[in-house]
């Protein structure tokens, strides 16, 4: 029995390893999607609003060229000069720039169209209000974590996500379809041998690529854990367990690669938006939070951030999993049953 | 001597075809027996069905004399028509990973040297030839050293060449006393491989023996072939079996002095005639009335 687990996972293992664009795509994709975020981010002058200004360097009247000063010295807006209206207007009207100022005549543009145009505009009017007394500010404690630390988790929880999907569900169909599957029914090797060897086999690749990434980015980045490795070893075991067993479900019967990936794609992309990966959630719909929740990715980026970005223990990250774990027995036990060998 | 597999009124129905429509057969241990039909007889189907990858719709079968049970699968070796193999492995890694898979393994020189893998030990399974491949997959059908072999239409699409060097390959198993069970659409293939053969036409078997013996009992006599197009009038009261055949006609006949007598009569020009022994091929058109590479 073991030994023919450890058989077919040591030719899983090969097989992977010797398909150079599968490598490529597990390793170089987290990495190249956290230095493109990166350069975005590292940018000290990061852009929010662009607004176009024409006329002379000195406004109209003396409030206006205290306004436009004031306005000016606002952060992360880009000034960018323009000769004359006519040159600028089709810019605002395509939403190159969200404002146009001309301070030959005092007067400003914006879309009505443009959320963007809109808050430019309220901070345009802003700069000529002398403050009054009424909120006061006082300083930010506790850790601020930079975004790039934020979406570090998310990064590879995707990977993760990608790598269990496609690399279980994709390879079991291709092997129902060219017949691998059928030439190993006939001998003595059981279903759930089967489907453990892959399981193992993806999850001993997964952790591994998953380690090459995370370390490759910490040196890079210095990123810190704030809390306990062991635990977000633990996270990101049942995060890939969990997203394995569903890849089960989706390969236990088709032998379609077109109707595999389709389903693979049905189900990736959702949770890639609604599992928090590139931006938070906060404030969303109720029902939108609701049906993430159901996410296993969700489950574990959720967990990973908390490790990661806030210092969290095992107690703190229970309920994630408790979750992984119940969902992966639910997948795995609904995979092992539909199962085939042959193709319907 | 108790036979190692016995099948007895199998059938196998899919909702629109009767693939197997009762077929029995017996198969002593040590012989290679040969179920021979055009594409589309049943032989797949039936064949898959005795390895257990289709359910039976009806009938038994029995292995050494029992219910195939748990120990069927370690016990037999399988090639199938048409399978892949797995992606980015060298010959020889497929051939370990498949000889694990059983509890009882084949020495692995006697497999590469018996099924001739020398040469394409370390070579991707992706840039192996046809015939390459064919071995390779013969040697996984020998990899749990098995008394009970299936070999499903093991030289269709081969090159002559690549099907002598595997038939020469199945001669050396043979005589190692393994039993063979190989369907094929061949008819040169099953004479000389096969010590016994079950013809087999829509789902059933329709002659089965030696495949002399046969021959001896339905086609004792020759086959005339004329390459001319001729008019059914013609040989509308002609005393011996005819049949047209790819533009031509074939008369098979045991009286061949009194055939060609009578064709002279005819007027029929014989100057394009062959006259040859009755093989198999005849066999099969004179029981069925249609071609076995139909």
């Amino acid at each position: 029995m073991f030994k023919r687990i450890l058989t077919l996972f040591k030719a899983r293992n090969l097989e992977f390893m010797r398909d150079r664009s599968a490598v490529a795509w597990n390793i170089l994709f987290p990495i190249l999607v956290i230095v493109g975020f990166s350069l975005i981010f590292s940018d000290e002058r990061q852009i929010l609003y662009k607004v176009g200004i024409v006329g002379p360097r000195t406004a109209v009247s003396p409030a206006s060229e205290a306004q436009l000063n004031s306005f000016i010295k606002t952060k992360y807006i880009d000034f960018i000069r323009f000769r004359s209206v006519p040159e600028a207007m089709p810019k605002l009207l395509h939403h190159r720039i969200d404002l146009l100022i001309n301070t030959g005549t005092g007067t400003f543009w914006n879309s009505k169209t443009s959320p963007k145009g809109y808050i430019a505009e309220r901070l345009l009017k802003a700069s000529a209000v002398t403050p009054v007394a009424g909120f006061s500010k006082e300083s930010v404690t506790g850790v601020e974590v930079p975004y790039i630390e934020w979406l570090f988790p998310g990064i590879l929880g995707m990977n993760i996500m990608f790598s269990a999907l496609f690399g279980v569900g994709y390879v079991v169909v291709t092997y129902r379809k060219n017949g691998v599957l059928k030439r190993l029914s006939v001998t003595p090797l059981r279903p759930w041998e089967f489907l453990t060897a892959q399981i193992l086999s993806r999850m001993y690749l997964l952790l591994v690529t998953t380690a090459i990434v995370f370390v490759g980015c910490a040196i890079i980045y210095g990123f810190q854990v704030r809390g306990s490795y062991l635990t977000l070893f633990l996270v990101f075991c049942l995060g890939g367990f969990s997203m394995i067993s569903l890849s089960l479900v989706v390969a236990a019967r088709s032998s379609s690669e077109e109707f595999a990936g389709g389903i693979l794609n049905l189900i990736t992309w959702p949770m890639m938006f609604l599992s928090e990966v590139w931006f938070s959630l906060e404030g969303a719909h109720p029902w939108v939070l609701k049906v993430s929740r159901f996410f296993p990715l969700t489950q574990m980026i959720d967990a990973a951030r908390k490790i990661m970005n806030d210092g969290a223990g095992l107690r703190e990250v229970q309920s994630q999993l408790f979750i992984l774990a119940l969902m992966s027995l639910i997948f795995l036990i609904t995979g092992s049953k539909l199962f085939t060998w042959h193709k319907q | 001597m108790e036979p190692i597999l016995e099948v007895k009124d199998l059938k196998k129905h899919f909702p629109e075809v009767k693939a197997v429509d009762g077929i029995s057969f017996s198969i002593e241990p040590g012989i290679c027996f040969g179920l021979l039909g055009p594409n589309g007889a049943g032989k797949t189907t039936a064949i898959e069905v005795i390895e257990g990858i289709l359910r039976p719709t009806a009938g038994e079968i029995f292995y050494k004399g029992g219910r195939r049970g748990s120990t069927f699968k370690n016990e037999v070796g399988i090639q199938f028509q048409n399978t892949e193999l797995p992606q980015f492995l060298t010959v020889k890694e497929t051939l370990l990973t498949f000889r694990n898979l059983y509890d009882r393994a084949a020495d692995m020189d006697y497999l590469i040297t018996t099924c001739r893998l020398e040469e394409i030990l370390t070579r991707d399974n992706r840039k192996i030839s046809g015939g390459q491949k064919q071995r390779l997959l013969l040697a996984m059908a020998l990899a749990n050293d098995p008394e009970l072999i299936f070999l499903d239409e093991p030289t269709t699409g081969l090159d002559p060449q690549a099907r002598r060097h595997l038939w020469e390959i199945v001669r050396q198993i043979k005589s190692q006393k393994k039993t063979i069970v190989l369907t094929t659409h061949y008819m040169e293939e099953a004479e000389i491989l096969c010590d016994r053969i079950g013809i087999i036409d829509n789902g059933r078997i329709i002659a089965m023996g030696s495949p002399r013996g046969l021959l001896e009992e339905h086609c004792a006599g020759a086959t005339i072939t004329i390459n001319l197009d001729l008019d059914d009038g013609l040989l509308k009261s002609f005393p011996c079996q005819w049949f047209r055949k790819e533009g031509r006609i074939e008369i098979q006949t045991q009286a061949v002095n009194e055939c060609l007598r009578r064709l002279v009569t005819l007027g029929i020009d014989l100057s394009t005639m062959n006259v040859r022994m009755q093989n198999l091929e005849d066999l099969f058109l004179k029981l069925t009335g249609h071609e076995l590479r139909a």
